[in-house]
């Protein structure tokens, strides 16, 4: 049995997943990182975009995460985000309606926000 | 009827009529007492994270952050007091403006200039009523406040933090709100937000826990900026859920002692109402017998 790590993922009104994993695939600022069980401890700020955990079943749970956290430290990882959700619970006809009202409105927060959810969507 | 027992009857139906409204809201409030209180433990594991976060940078780095480091000679504060948008709660209101105004003074003593913020109509209404400056206000929301108010709450704030003294900035931060401890014990309580006091978040770690040495992504001083506003934003927002549901028991609570009141108030009456009815049929009697008796007497007499 390989390593495990541990993984939070929460936002600010609830919990949204946590379980074990054995790699998480996250975009900080500086870029994509893939976190792995013995990793050294980290604390980083994370883009907007899908999060990938690769849970130690071999299924892969996607999130899509607004902003947020990443922290690392003793096998035991937390992702914070202000607003976080998983693939599985994103409607996607919404989140391409929403795409398209906030491309027409012009509102770059809320087009970003849709992407990515729709990016999430697509990866898993 | 007389006219006594038709008052009595009136006012048997008008106690009757608001026993019923402060029922149904003490039972509203208390229905919301439970999902406030499963806001506040939902809300509870991003804070924890959060707050063991801002302890790892800000132990785990020499970083120099305003939000961290207190001022030499601090020269202003803000209170961001908490209160609610309606009455009828008993004195949930009252004595979180109370506690502010302790603080306040406190402040004042220390030769701070103090700045205050408000959430809820009540508050507003108390410092409005007085004439005295608010830096700002925030109202209509206070019945079951979501991540986005507190966030709105917040943003003038840590604007103010982080600008200048010299420019109008302030050099602290307090939130004044009312603390749920049971469905029977609110406390107001007032705490300092910044500067972060590191004993503090570390007492409430417990255990005396030892922090890794984080590798910070991209460096310490980026991650602290974008860390302490969700810091600040995300206290806000767990002062406003336990004020919430604060003000929901203080509510039921206030309600419930009206209901029992209105109930004791009617079953007065009600002796009362029975006294008197009880007076006038005895009145009846006396009269038909009396009369009764005079009309005999009456005949008796031109029988002779």
């Amino acid at each position: 049995m390989a390593a495990e790590l541990h993984v939070e993922l929460v936002a600010a009104d609830r919990s949204v997943w946590s379980g074990e994993a054995t790699l998480v695939v996250a975009r900080t600022t500086s870029g994509d990182i893939g976190v792995m069980p013995g990793h050294q401890p980290l604390l980083g700020v994370l883009e907007s975009g899908p999060v990938t955990i690769r849970t130690s079943d071999g299924a892969t749970v996607v999130a899509a995460v607004h902003g947020g956290f990443i922290s690392f430290a003793d096998d035991k990882l937390s992702l914070l985000a202000e607003i976080a959700e998983l693939a599985d619970e994103i409607d996607v006809q919404r989140a391409e309606r929403a795409l398209e009202r906030a491309k027409s409105d012009t509102d770059a927060a809320s087009e970003r926000r849709a992407e990515v959810r729709l990016r999430a969507v697509a990866v898993r | 009827m007389g006219a006594q027992l038709r008052v009595y009857k009136r006012r048997i139906r008008s106690v009757t009529a608001t026993k019923k409204i402060t029922k149904a809201m003490e039972m509203i409030a208390a229905s919301r007492i439970v999902k406030a209180q499963r806001q506040v433990a939902a809300s509870t594991p991003y804070a924890t994270e959060l707050t063991r976060a801002v302890t790892a940078v800000a132990t785990g780095s020499t970083t120099k952050h305003p939000l961290t480091t207190e001022a030499e000679t601090p020269a202003r504060a803000a209170i961001l007091l908490i209160t609610s948008d309606r009455g009828l709660a008993g004195g949930y209101s009252s004595n979180a403006i109370k506690a502010a105004e302790k603080l306040t003074e406190r402040l004042r003593g220390e030769g701070k200039e103090v700045v205050t913020y408000v959430i809820g109509r009540k508050g507003v209404a108390y410092y409005g009523f007085r004439e005295r400056k608010l830096a700002d206000s925030w109202t209509g929301f206070t019945d079951s406040p979501t991540y986005a108010d507190a966030k709105r709450a917040a943003a003038p704030l840590i604007e103010a933090v982080t600008q200048e003294t010299a420019e109008g900035g302030v050099d602290e931060l307090h939130i004044v709100f009312t603390e749920f401890v049971s469905m029977m014990t609110q406390n107001p309580v007032d705490d300092r937000m910044l500067p972060l006091s590191l004993d503090a978040t570390k007492d409430e770690d417990g255990k005396g826990e030892i922090l890794p040495l984080f590798d910070f992504e991209p460096s310490a001083e980026d991650v602290l900026d974008a860390l302490l506003p969700r810091y600040v934003e995300s206290r806000i927002y767990n002062a406003l859920l336990q004020a919430a549901a604060s003000e929901h028991a203080a509510r039921r609570r206030a309600m419930k002692s009206a209901t029992d009141n209105a109930g004791e108030l009617i079953k007065t009456l009600s002796r009362l109402a029975n006294a008197a009815r009880q007076a006038e049929i005895t009145q009846e009697i006396s009269e038909i017998v009396g009369g009764a008796s005079a009309l005999a007497d009456a005949t008796a007499g031109s029988d002779k």
